[in-house]
């Protein structure tokens, strides 16, 4: 971009420049052009000033294009991170979703819809109460619980691979309540 | 001299390397000879009341094990002696049956202690408490130990086993267990536990793995390499095959895994495969699938084909245990809105509910006995072994205030209970008697330790895995 507004540049002053000259030339031949030597050159003067303007607004329209890229690019990675970070919570031995819990997969359903390519992940976890078997099988309830509204919501449920991890994957290993809320939880992951 | 029971293992040191099933099939005929013998003579254990069945770890009999009279006082047969003396308490001790005299009491010349009678006397024991006395002789020749090894009623100066073994000397350890197994025997009318296994899951090694022990937790090694998360190891009933769930594949898949050769077969459907259990006797297992969506119980084959359905409704089921005639099967489900034990006649497919009491039972494990099952309840928070009647009457706190107690395992002969439990921070496994009495740390290792799956006890793999 640069270098052509170098090349740009050059040509705005040699152009003119070469006009300039040839009109001295004929200055000798007649005196009289005088004046419309000057009427020519205001001309030429104002024409090149309009073809900057024009190429200005072109740059700033393309560098402006080029930062709306860039920001639905970084949209598209923060809703990325977004959706993979932002897991859905349960209660103690429940797979059942909460409105807090169908507000955020009612998000996911709207990500997903935009994202169309997109193939999804969802882990089911528990709290380390409660017995390993069991856990496993609730791990697998609370990933397809969570699967099943986003189906409801339209999105094609072959999209989507459920695993369950039962107690084992906690992410925070702390014993108690604060710790254990965290645990209960239904994580999402783009392929 | 009276020996009830002569048995000797007289053969060359090449042959006992070679030819392991003609030696399986000599020790067959042994037993079997040995068990005839007691049923001719009326079974020396229904004379006596030795034990008390109602509960026969509240008073334990106190038994003494003298010093080994020895052939020559050469260092390396006093060291041999000196730990079979050792191990024959140590694995007397692990029964809960018995309360092992500390030896200082002993009245005995302790250099040239009488191991037969006339010799003995008797009141040296009783007069020491002892209602019970194991001696033992030892002679080593060509490189083989000969062990004799006899129980006596001190109080009734008689003789109840008496035995005669020859092994190489890194057999000891199997001799003073099969001797353990006839004292047992004699007492209890079990065989017990003494060639059993466990396998449990350690996370020692970075993820959790399959690791097993002997009975008594001697000699852990570990069986699984997946380097990724393994649960749930089950036995067959045969010992040849060990079941379990790994996530080698990112996702709990079921894997069937020969215990002596490199075979094995994979169940890897949609969703979760897991929490075999074998049917006793068969080569088939029930597991908890959910491919259909839905946590459901399945029969599979032990190649990991499915045979049917077993249970038919909409929530968890999981965590099968098969009664011991393989009729009826005892598990979780959260049919009625909290996780309880269920029991289902498979023929019928007519289930009635076990557990009524707190709103969190799991884990059943049916006694090998067939009259108990053990399960883990949580209350308060806190997770806590039980054991219940058939009919859900008289459930029992096995443990209680010492960290959280899962995961219940029997014993073959039903007489213990495998478990594993937090009381010393980390989970570790445990052992307890049927009642709740004895419990104790069966291992230390690295890691945690969960999930302790104790093998039948049977003949099979006491052969093939030597020591």
């Amino acid at each position: 971009m640069r270098k052509k507004f170098w090349i740009h540049l050059a040509l705005l002053l040699v152009i003119p420049g070469l006009l300039f000259t040839a009109s001295c030339a004929k200055k000798t031949v007649k005196s009289d052009m005088s004046a419309t030597t000057a009427e020519e050159q205001r001309q030429t003067e104002e024409a090149a000033t309009q073809a900057q303007q024009e190429r200005e607004q072109q740059a700033a329209a393309e560098a402006s294009a080029q930062i709306a890229e860039e920001t639905a690019q970084r949209d598209m990675m923060i809703q990325k991170n977004m959706f993979e970070s932002e897991s859905v919570y349960f209660e103690f031995d429940s797979s059942a979703l909460s409105p807090v819990a169908q507000g955020v997969l009612t998000g996911k359903a709207d990500y997903l819809r935009d994202n169309p390519g997109s193939q999804v992940i969802i882990e089911g976890h528990c709290d380390e109460r409660g017995t390993p078997e069991y856990n496993l099988a609730l791990g697998d309830r609370r990933a397809e619980s969570a699967k099943n509204f986003l189906v409801n919501m339209g999105i094609d449920s072959s999209r989507f691979t459920t695993v369950s991890y039962g107690e084992e994957n906690p992410v925070d290993a702390g014993h108690g309540e604060e710790a254990w809320a965290k645990n209960r939880r239904a994580k999402f992951l783009i392929e | 001299m009276t020996i009830l029971y002569y048995k000797t293992q007289v053969q060359p040191i090449s042959d006992q390397c070679s030819s392991l099933p003609a030696r399986s099939l000599r020790l067959l005929v042994i037993w079997a000879a040995i068990f005839l013998s007691g049923l001719l003579q009326g079974v020396s254990y229904a004379d006596y009341d030795y034990i008390d069945i109602t509960n026969p770890f509240l008073r334990k009999m106190p038994l003494a094990v003298q010093p080994f009279k020895l052939s020559e006082r050469l260092p390396q047969n006093e060291k041999a002696a000196v730990e079979a003396a050792g191990l024959i308490s140590e694995t007397l001790e692990f029964t809960g049956y018995f309360e092992i005299i500390n030896p200082e009491a002993f009245l005995v010349d302790v250099h040239n202690p009488p191991i037969i009678r006339p010799n003995i006397e008797f009141a040296n024991w009783t007069g020491i408490g002892a209602e019970l006395l194991v001696t033992g002789g030892l002679h080593v020749r060509n490189g083989l130990v000969e062990v004799e090894l006899r129980l006596f009623d001190t109080f009734k100066q008689q003789l109840l086993v008496g035995k005669k073994y020859r092994a190489l000397p890194r057999d000891l350890r199997r001799v003073v267990r099969r001797f353990c197994s006839a004292i047992l025997f004699n007492l209890t009318g079990s065989r017990g536990y003494f060639d059993s296994d466990i396998a449990f899951i350690s996370n020692g090694s970075g993820k959790k793995e399959v690791f097993i022990c002997d009975f008594d937790g001697f000699n852990p090694r570990q069986f699984t390499k997946n380097r990724a998360i393994t649960l749930f190891p089950a036995w067959s009933s045969d010992r040849k095959w060990i079941a379990y769930t790994a996530f080698n594949a990112g996702k709990p898949n079921l894997y069937i895994k020969s215990v002596t050769r490199k075979r094995g077969y994979l169940l890897d459907k949609k969703g979760i495969n897991t929490n075999p259990a074998w049917v006793p006797g068969r080569f088939e297992l029930a597991a908890t699938l959910s491919f259909s969506g839905d946590q459901e119980i399945y029969l599979l084959t032990g190649t990991g084909k499915i045979i049917k359905r077993l249970t038919h409704r909409r929530g968890i089921d999981v965590s099968p245990t098969w009664s011991p005639d393989g009729k009826k099967m005892a598990f979780v489900s959260k049919r009625s809105g909290s996780p309880q034990i269920y029991i289902m006649t498979v023929a019928s497919g007519a289930v009635e509910r076990l557990t009524f009491e707190g709103r969190y039972n799991t884990q059943p494990d049916w006694s090998p006995k067939g009259d108990r099952i053990a399960y883990t309840a949580m209350r308060g928070g806190q997770s806590d072994i039980f054991t219940i009647g058939l009919d859900s009457s008289d459930p029992v706190k096995m443990t209680e205030n010492s960290g959280d107690n899962e995961a219940p395992s029997w014993a073959p002969d039903g007489s213990l209970i495998a478990f594993s439990s937090t009381r010393e921070g980390p989970s570790r496994i445990y052992v307890m008697t049927a009642y709740g009495t004895d419990q104790r740390r069966l291992l230390s290792m690295p890691g945690e330790q969960s999930s302790p799956a104790w093998s039948s006890n049977g003949i099979y793999t006491k052969v093939l895995s030597g020591s």
